[in-house]
């Protein structure tokens, strides 16, 4: 809770200090069947449409039913980069998430707990503000003995809208439109565990608090995690065909393609295996439009062999990595920046492919797009990679123009007179495929192959053909390259220190930027979208910074480089390019990029 | 809106059927592509040359017709067809014509496979495909050996095929396509030889018009490294072609299966066939169901329905 202002009473009734605030965070921790994300997403959304910015983090067990789970929310009415890295709230359902979070509460925060599982430590007493209400009976007690375990997280949202003075009418229309078309007594029971909640006074709380208003007054904002936001802008892309197996985290995406394509015309195939998923929408891409195939972790390894097929063939597709921590099958539901290497190079042979990296949620849906138009235009893979952070947690963002932003990407079945699709004098190296249905008038019909070939697609072993094709392959990427904006530089252009990321960490690493400059530290950022092909002309801005640290959850590798830093220390062979990284499987916290970043500088 | 799955694509009048002067089928001549690489005196030549006489016989035309391969001998067949095509990854080549046919109902797909192709590496998409019935034809050559890397054991070798990796004769038991077929629930299956060309186009036409996944088991003799294999279905070579009995119910599941089960080299023919609906066709069905429910909404309004819900 920054910028604290105490205002006095806003009710003459009420003696309570009411305190304005401009954020909030507030860390849930219970089980993973106690609905906790549920009511963080009722806080999202609610932020959402109060117009305020708001970003969450949960984590979530890889067992098949419960296991510790916790959702964090942080609200503000100003620019919110990430889910903060400690709460000023913890609402804890038992012992175990008592102690197991009492550390990411802060100094003097409240610690909301369910007295009838928790017995506060007296150690503890000093340190934090402890408000003791017995959840689980008091839920008891407003909607009966049946469904104690289903209510308490209501009850609990009640508490927090007490204490946020936050829109009841406004989360009661939430708690309609989550629970409508059921029957009418669930959400009875769950407006009646709420009301419980908000008219209990939580005695020893000396304050409320109210978020102040935003300044993004009438923004119409849509609220959704990351992988809703990658599955509806493949949509909006015009894509309408996918085939995938399902894996942690990637399934959600494949979940909502299969609820949602048929809206379209479109269909979305679940596969027998991986290597079949990546091969359907290979097939689908050959006879249509480009086709998404999804995974995380192992299964993209497996997808690997048909990607090359892809670059050899000049076949357009999406792939999306929703990265987790490996190597194997690792940790399924941690985060991890470590399937760089595989996008980037995975599988045998030289085979190029466009790696794309999205910032956030926002981010997700327009880059969704974007990776289908840079496969369509370039006839080739385009990877992107997201990972388990931006995945499930949820932002709002102003609602996009949907008129503007969807295309139609039928396919053309015009007749043509004659078709090379491995052109070698096409310029740049960028040629398309007609699709079947398509007639050539010469009589001479394509073939899509994986063996080296002429530009027909007639096997060649000529070792002439195989340096102009590979060349081929290589040069259209690099026309991409030299296409693709630069990014901007994240405070002044030049100084000591430039902090270099990809993918979802940007909002950890410009916050802590932020904290450096306050500090009066000479520390600017850049963050990358387009991870393979890189913009061209990133050594001006590096050459502005007397070091280059690059900031990636991944290892650091024998050599001392994470994954981007490796590829940015071999592109440019600079030495003051340095690695930043850690593999603890969990998003970034601001004060850990401060910590290492001081480590690296001291030096 | 869109309707990949539900609606042909459009297809300029120049190319249609009723335009300005009827089309020509096809002659062999312009449906010929690359000479094929095989060795002479290949099974597989037949199985092209028929390949060709269908698409005449039938007058497919060129841009209707889809080529789908993986990787072998066999499945260098699309380079020697003049028609869309693609030749994928080892095994694989079911998949990939299952997105053409799911995506694509105004084309004919037809996937020509291998034995080690087909049952080994792409063992798992050949029990998968039939499941689903996904509408398309599969043709597997089958010489009961890996011909391309030179004479390995396959999953169709008999016990006792002396290979390069079994030179003390092979040991493990052989895969039955047909019967597999039957078990995984394929809804036409159907046996024939290279060695006769009548029946394979036969069976590659009654497959062809069958609404479903069909698949053709054709033995096509190796004569570099399995020379002889077939003599024993073949009446040129003191064998007999026997075909399947004229009162077996093809509809009869065990039946077929009893009868897939014969001692090799077993009946040809049509083994089993019934009809059910297609993956396609219930797809279509689901896609028609949801999109009832937008008609006359342009998609950016059906996806701006959801983002309000988002709000």
């Amino acid at each position: 809770m920054s910028n604290t202002t105490t205002t006095g009473a806003v009710s003459p009734g009420d003696a309570k200090k009411v305190s304005r605030i401009n954020e909030v965070v507030i860390r849930i921790a219970g089980n993973s069947q106690d609905g906790i994300q549920a009511i963080g997403g009722f806080l999202a959304r609610l932020a959402g449409r109060s117009e305020q910015e708001v970003m969450t983090f949960m984590t979530i067990p890889s067992t098949i039913s419960g296991g510790p789970s916790i959702f964090q929310v942080r609200i503000g009415s100003g620019e919110v980069l990430t889910s903060g890295d400690d709460a000023d709230v913890l609402l804890c359902f038992y012992q175990h998430s008592y102690e197991g979070h009492i550390n990411s509460l802060k100094k003097k925060g409240i610690v909301l707990y369910d007295s009838d599982h928790v017995v506060p430590k007296p150690e503890w007493q000093d340190a934090y503000h402890h408000v003791g209400i017995p959840i689980s009976s008091l839920t008891v007690e407003a909607i009966g003995g049946t469904a104690k375990d289903k209510g308490k997280n209501l009850y609990s949202l009640g508490l927090i809208a007490k204490m946020f003075d936050l829109n009841v009418p406004k989360l009661e229309k939430l708690l309609g439109e989550r629970f409508t078309g059921k029957d009418p007594s669930i959400l009875n029971n769950a407006l009646a565990a709420f009301h419980a909640g908000y008219a209990n006074s939580p005695g020893n709380v000396v304050e409320t608090f109210q978020i102040t208003d935003s300044d993004k007054k009438g923004v119409s904002q849509v609220v959704m995690n990351g992988n809703e936001a990658i599955a509806y802008g493949l949509i909006a892309a015009g894509v309408r065909f996918g085939a995938a197996y399902p894996i942690t985290p990637w399934t959600d995406i494949m979940e909502i393609l299969r609820r949602e394509l048929p809206k379209y015309g479109g269909t979305f195939i679940q596969c027998e295996d991986e290597i079949a998923s990546v091969s359907m929408a290979l097939g689908a891409s050959f006879a249509g439009r480009v086709a998404v195939t999804g995974s995380s972790g192992p299964g993209i390894a497996l997808k690997t062999e048909a990607i090359g097929w892809a670059v050899m063939a000049e076949m357009p597709l999406v792939i999306i990595n929703v990265q987790r921590g490996g190597p194997s099958t690792g940790m399924p539901t941690n985060i991890e920046q470590s399937d760089l290497n595989i996008a980037i190079n995975g599988g045998h042979g030289d085979a190029p492919r466009v790696v794309l990296a999205p910032a956030n949620v926002e981010d997700c849906f327009y880059m969704a797009i974007e990776a289908v138009n840079i496969a369509r235009k370039y006839s080739v893979p385009v990877f992107f990679l997201t990972d388990q952070g931006i995945a499930t947690r949820i932002e709002a963002f102003p609602s996009p123009d949907l008129e503007k932003v969807c295309q139609d990407i039928t396919p053309d079945f015009t007749p043509v007179a004659t078709h090379k699709p491995y052109d070698l004098t096409a310029k740049d190296g960028v040629t398309q495929h007609i699709k079947p249905g398509t007639r050539i008038l010469d009589g001479k019909y394509p073939i899509a192959t994986g063996l080296e070939h002429d530009e027909y697609g007639h096997p060649s072993g000529s070792p002439k053909v195989h340096m102009l094709q590979n060349a081929k392959r290589r040069i259209k990427l690099q026309a991409l390259g030299a296409s693709l904006p630069l990014p901007k530089v994240y405070g002044p252009a030049e100084g000591k220190t430039l902090l270099v990321g990809w993918g979802s960490t940007e909002g950890p690493i410009r916050e802590a930027v932020d904290r450096f400059r306050a500090a009066g530290d000479s520390v600017s950022a850049l963050h990358l979208r387009h991870v393979n092909p890189l913009p061209n002309g990133l050594e001006n801005i590096f050459s502005g910074f007397s070091q280059v640290l690059v900031v990636e959850m991944n290892d650091e590798g024998l050599y001392g480089f994470g994954q981007l830093g490796s590829i940015l220390r071999a592109r440019y062979c600079d030495p003051k390019i340095q690695g930043v990284n850690k593999t603890d499987g969990l998003t970034w916290k601001v004060k850990e990029i401060v910590e290492l970043v001081k480590s690296k500088t001291a030096k | 809106m869109s309707q990949i799955l539900s609606d042909k694509p459009v297809v300029p009048a120049a190319v249609t059927e009723t335009a300005t002067g009827e089309r020509k089928g096809l002659t062999k001549k312009e449906i010929a592509a690359d000479h094929p690489t095989w060795c002479p005196g290949c099974g597989d030549f037949s199985v092209l040359a028929l390949y060709f006489k269908l698409i005449e016989k039938r007058k497919l035309w060129h841009e209707k017709i889809t080529t789908i391969s993986g990787i072998g001998c066999s499945s260098r067949f699309p380079y020697f067809v003049q028609a869309h095509g693609a030749h994928f990854i080892h095994g694989r080549a079911l998949p990939f014509a299952s997105g053409v046919s799911l995506s694509r109902p105004d084309l004919h797909v037809f996937a020509f496979s291998g034995d080690g192709d087909a049952f080994s590496i792409g063992g798992n998409h050949f029990t998968h495909t039939a499941r689903k019935n996904i509408k398309m034809t599969l043709v597997v050559m089958d010489n009961q050996v890996y011909g391309l890397t030179k004479k390995q054991t396959s999953p169709t070798s008999p016990l006792g095929f002396k290979s390069k990796t079994d030179i003390w004769g092979a040991v493990d038991y052989p895969i039955n396509p047909a019967k597999q077929a039957i078990a995984v629930g394929a809804s036409f299956v159907a046996r024939t030889s290279a060695a006769n060309p009548n029946h394979v186009l036969a069976m590659m036409e009654a497959a062809m018009d069958h609404d479903g996944f069909s698949f053709v088991h054709c033995l096509s003799e190796c004569v570099e490294f399995y020379e002889g294999a077939f003599d024993v279905a073949n009446p040129r070579k003191g064998g007999a072609f026997n075909e399947v009995p004229k009162n077996h119910d093809v509809t009869d599941e065990l039946a077929a299966y009893k009868l897939a089960g014969a001692d090799f080299p077993g009946n040809f023919g049509v083994l089993y066939k019934v009809n059910k609906p297609t993956k396609n066709a219930r797809e279509a069905e689901i896609n028609a169901s949801f999109q009832s429910k937008f008609t006359g909404l342009k998609d950016w309004q059906i996806l701006q329905k959801t983002f309000d819900r988002m709000k």
